[in-house]
């Protein structure tokens, strides 16, 4: 059997025919298998689901218990049979409860592996390599230009930076489902124990996270009842992006803008956005890290996903390794 | 090397002054002799090392590296310095040859410091300090790798202009001495990189450096504004009037073979102005106002307009048609050293007197004298200063007889009394985002004036002259009335019934081929909010046409 007869691109996700189900189909489909929880890859409105048990808790926190009619638990780590095909779920890295799909038919296994990175993470399980003949990988970031700094170094510019401006609100632009924890759990792992002030689009997934065991710390909401006067000078204060350009930014004393994402690396990216402090932090694989994955898994085969495949594509032919793009439309992951 | 990188990353991108200033002071007081005074010289853009070519980097890369794969790379992110910076990879992984290494580890380039960068870089010549960078760039991080590229392709433009970076100086002196920013812009053309006599006087630790440098900068003495009812106060007995010249103000002192042209605060211009040294054949220290201009046939000089002075300004190379075409010339005020005597503590009277005589030796195609006016009373003057007889005059100074030439702007011997500036009304048609505390807020604005077939035409920008209060307001209309959004920029809802019309204050017009409308505004400010007035009884392009200055 030929690897695109088991799994190839649709414009509505990548489809197995074998088995008749998407992988994180971008329209609502009959049968669905999902990576993780981010709003890209993880719609509402199919029939059935198969996810980690995270990824579906997280999914009914954002669009409602009723964003599917079935709910199908997928265990980490062991297989089952969906209509002659073996399907598993293994950790990727990404965002709590993110996983990798193995798909394996007549001894041929393919590995969707969503979004990944391959840096500790404390608000969720590591990457765990899957050997497999085709392994499928995103490539948000695959350029020779992204490659992440060390992420301790990352959170002392920050800490640094409010103590060196006492007076000043530090205002960090995060997403809500992975950056945000995992940045206040560094943060926190750097000692700094101060309450942290969350936008109210980030506090329900802070409370999830906190009820699977990742400890945030004391956070405290940062929109104030009519009137009510807070006092944030010298304070974190968290909230996504698109919130610290409007009115709700303007009850904070001498703001400094400061925003997590691998985007961060290009100076010019954070000039045009007004960042003063970019913290260069990413939930998805530097160009290092995808090389490294790509040596370590060996698949016969690459294929890649969103992102700036051309890159990839083209060091795997200097280095002989077979890869083709996958063109898919509709991931736009951290993007602006 | 890691301390310096950093301090650039946060310079680049923060827009406040007191920001920048802060990061400097503390960069200063936390980095140790020599490495601060040769980052100083960097941010100042006053070191001077072996430079590598852009050609030569990029030749460099295509061994090291897949072609294809940098190219992908340098499109995306668009600065050379900055693309080498990022894909830099000790391990060479990228060129093609995968082998199972591990990620490259950011690699401590705390050993490295900056003075030694300097310090070799000084000792080599073009092609050993290409080899030399290669090597350095294998030690650093990406953060270091881009500050030493930036250093060693001269392109370290990083926001801090001498001025601000004098400023932090004296705001660092004073965490340990008292001290004025006046002292450290007499200092400046007396010290040597990398500063080391400047920074153990700032911390209290030695004595103020003595001056070393020839034809030194004297700092200038500046006016006050006068509003009309405090002038009535004055006696004019005791003061002396003259024109208030628009164009830059200058210090030109020749001493002893070195002949120097300052900005009133003290930077060294002359580079610009091959043409005025060459005329500096004298022994002293003159104050007054350059401008572009040449002499008639009756020998006088004749000031040319403020946009043949631009033609002049901010470039770094002049050209030999522009020397000829744009001469540069010196209306003087003031007299503040005769060869080597000091004239600064004498009176003005005393001063002008001896600027009278000095001015006949100087060369009369460049230097010719600011002419006093008469002064009876304060009504004479107010008539003239409604008909000035020249487009570049900006207004009146007044100078009292008996004040003595100090630093800076002491209240009460010299007063600037401006002409008023231009209004016009236009209709408000683009709004972006601020930066910085400004950032939640829509407050930089492009405004527009009416075309004959009743469209508007953008004719200028202004982001400052309104209050906080004015600016939640504006920033309100804008948002209720966004027709469009690009990035960070709103057009709004701008018709001949509905619209924000803004008052403009400004301070003349010129012809512009750079802009769509054809007029270029200066310094162009909201002096009022008419939300009283329909948008089409706003100004139209022929109304404004009209001020255009000669
Ligand atoms: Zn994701």
């Amino acid at each position: 059997m030929r690897p695109d007869q088991l799994l190839h691109p649709t414009p509505k996700g990548l489809y197995c025919p074998v088995s008749d189900f998407y992988i994180d189909p971008v329209q609502p489909v009959d049968r669905a298998l999902i990576t993780h929880g981010h709003a890209d890859h993880a719609r509402s409105g199919h029939h059935s689901v198969w996810a980690t048990e995270q990824t579906l808790d997280i999914m009914a926190i954002r669009y409602g218990e009723e964003f599917c009619s079935e709910r199908h638990v997928a265990n980490l780590r062991e297989t089952f049979v969906l209509n002659g095909v073996t399907i598993g779920f293994w950790p990727a890295g990404h965002v709590l409860g993110s996983a990798q799909i193995l798909v394996e038919h007549q001894g041929l296994r393919i590995v969707a592996s969503g979004d990944y990175k391959r840096r500790r993470d404390p608000s969720c399980l590591s990457f765990e390599p899957v050997p497999c003949d085709v392994f499928i990988t995103e490539a948000t970031f695959a350029l020779p230009v992204f490659r992440h700094p060390d992420d301790v170094g990352e959170i002392q510019k920050l800490l640094s930076s409010v103590q060196q401006f006492p007076e000043s609100a530090h205002l960090v632009g995060v997403y809500a489902l992975g950056k945000a924890q995992r940045l206040i759990s560094l943060i926190r792992e750097a000692g700094h124990n101060k309450t942290i002030f969350i936008h109210g689009a980030l506090k329900k997934l802070c409370d999830y996270y906190e009820t699977q065991g990742v400890e945030l710390g004391p956070l405290s909401s940062a929109t104030l009842a009519k009137g009510e006067k807070g006092d944030f000078a010298g304070s974190i204060v968290m909230g996504p992006p698109s919130a610290f350009t409007d009115k709700w930014a303007r009850r904070f004393p001498d703001p400094i803008i400061c925003f997590a994402s691998g985007w961060m690396q290009v100076r010019q990216r954070a000039r045009q956005r007004g960042v003063e402090l970019p913290l260069i932090l990413s939930d998805h694989c530097d160009w290092d890290e995808l090389l490294d994955t790509i040596l370590e898994i060996k698949p016969r085969e690459v294929w890649v996903t969103h992102g700036r495949d051309d890159a990839l594509v083209r060091w795997c032919e200097l280095n002989q390794i077979k890869a083709r793009p996958l063109h898919l439309v509709g991931y736009e992951d951290e993007s602006e | 090397m890691e301390s310096f990188a950093h301090l650039l990353d946060r310079l680049v991108l923060t827009p406040s002054r007191n920001g920048k200033i802060r990061l400097l002071v503390d960069y200063f007081a936390r980095t140790p002799d020599p490495d601060r005074g040769y980052a100083l010289a960097a941010i100042t853009r006053d070191l001077d090392v072996a430079s590598v070519k852009p050609a030569m980097l990029r030749g460099l890369m295509n061994e090291r590296m897949d072609e294809v794969l940098f190219k992908l790379s340098y499109d995306y992110v668009g600065d050379l310095a900055e693309t080498i910076a990022l894909v830099w990879d000790s391990e060479q992984r990228t060129a093609g040859q995968g082998h199972d290494v591990q990620p490259a580890s950011d690699k401590s380039a705390a050993d490295l410091s900056l003075t030694q960068i300097v310090e070799t870089l000084n000792t080599l010549g073009k092609t050993e300090a290409m080899g030399q960078v290669s090597n350095w760039l294998d030690q650093l991080d990406a953060s270091g790798r881009y500050a030493l590229l930036k250093l060693v392709t001269g392109g370290m433009r990083i926001g801090v202009s001498a001025r601000l970076a004098k400023q932090a100086l004296s705001e660092f002196g004073k965490r340990y001495i008292k001290i004025d920013i006046i002292e450290i812009e007499e200092l400046w053309h007396g010290l040597e990189i990398p500063y080391e006599d400047l920074f153990a006087w700032l911390e209290g630790k030695a004595d103020k450096p003595s001056h070393l440098a020839a034809a030194p900068f004297r700092p200038a003495m500046l006016a006050n504004a006068l509003a009309d009812s405090d002038m009535r106060k004055l006696d004019p007995d005791h003061y002396a009037a003259e024109w208030k010249w628009d164009g830059i103000r200058v210090q030109v002192t020749s001493e002893g073979g070195t002949r120097r042209i300052y900005s009133r605060t003290g930077d060294d211009i002359s580079r610009s102005f091959p043409d005025l040294v060459e005329a500096m054949d004298f022994e002293g220290s003159l104050d007054g106002e350059l401008l572009v201009g040449r002499p008639n046939n009756t020998g006088e000089i004749e000031i040319g307009s403020f946009s043949d002075l631009q033609q002049r300004l901010n470039r770094k190379t002049v050209s030999k048609k522009l020397l000829v075409t744009h001469p540069v010339v010196v209306r003087t005020y003031d007299l503040l050293a005769d060869e080597t005597t000091n004239l600064r503590d004498q009176s003005f009277e005393m001063r002008r007197g001896q600027l009278e005589a000095f001015a006949k030796r100087l060369d009369p195609t460049r230097f010719d004298i600011s002419p006093l006016i008469p002064l009876t009373n304060w009504d004479d003057l107010a008539q003239l200063r409604e008909n000035l007889p020249h487009p570049v005059i900006e207004g009146v100074m007044i100078k009292r007889w008996d004040s003595i030439y100090v630093p800076g702007r002491p209240k009460g011997p010299w007063f600037k009394w401006k002409k008023d500036p231009m209004l016009i009304d236009a209709v408000l048609m683009y709004a972006q985002r601020g930066h910085g505390k400004r950032s939640s807020y829509y407050s930089d604005y492009t405004f527009g004036v009416w075309t004959e077939d009743d469209a508007l035409v953008p004719v200028g920008k202004a982001y400052f002259g309104f209050t906080d209060e004015e600016l939640k307001q504006i920033d309100k209309f804008v948002r209720d009335n966004t027709v469009e959004r690009f990035g960070p920029v709103r057009s709004v809802k701008a018709q001949r019934d509905f619209g924000l019309v803004l008052e403009i204050a400004f301070e003349g017009i010129q012809r512009s081929k750079r802009h769509k409308s054809g007029v270029a505004m200066r310094f162009p400010r909201i002096s009022r909010l008419r939300w009283d007035k329909p948008p089409h009884e706003a100004d139209s392009l022929t109304s404004i046409e009209s001020l255009l200055t000669p």
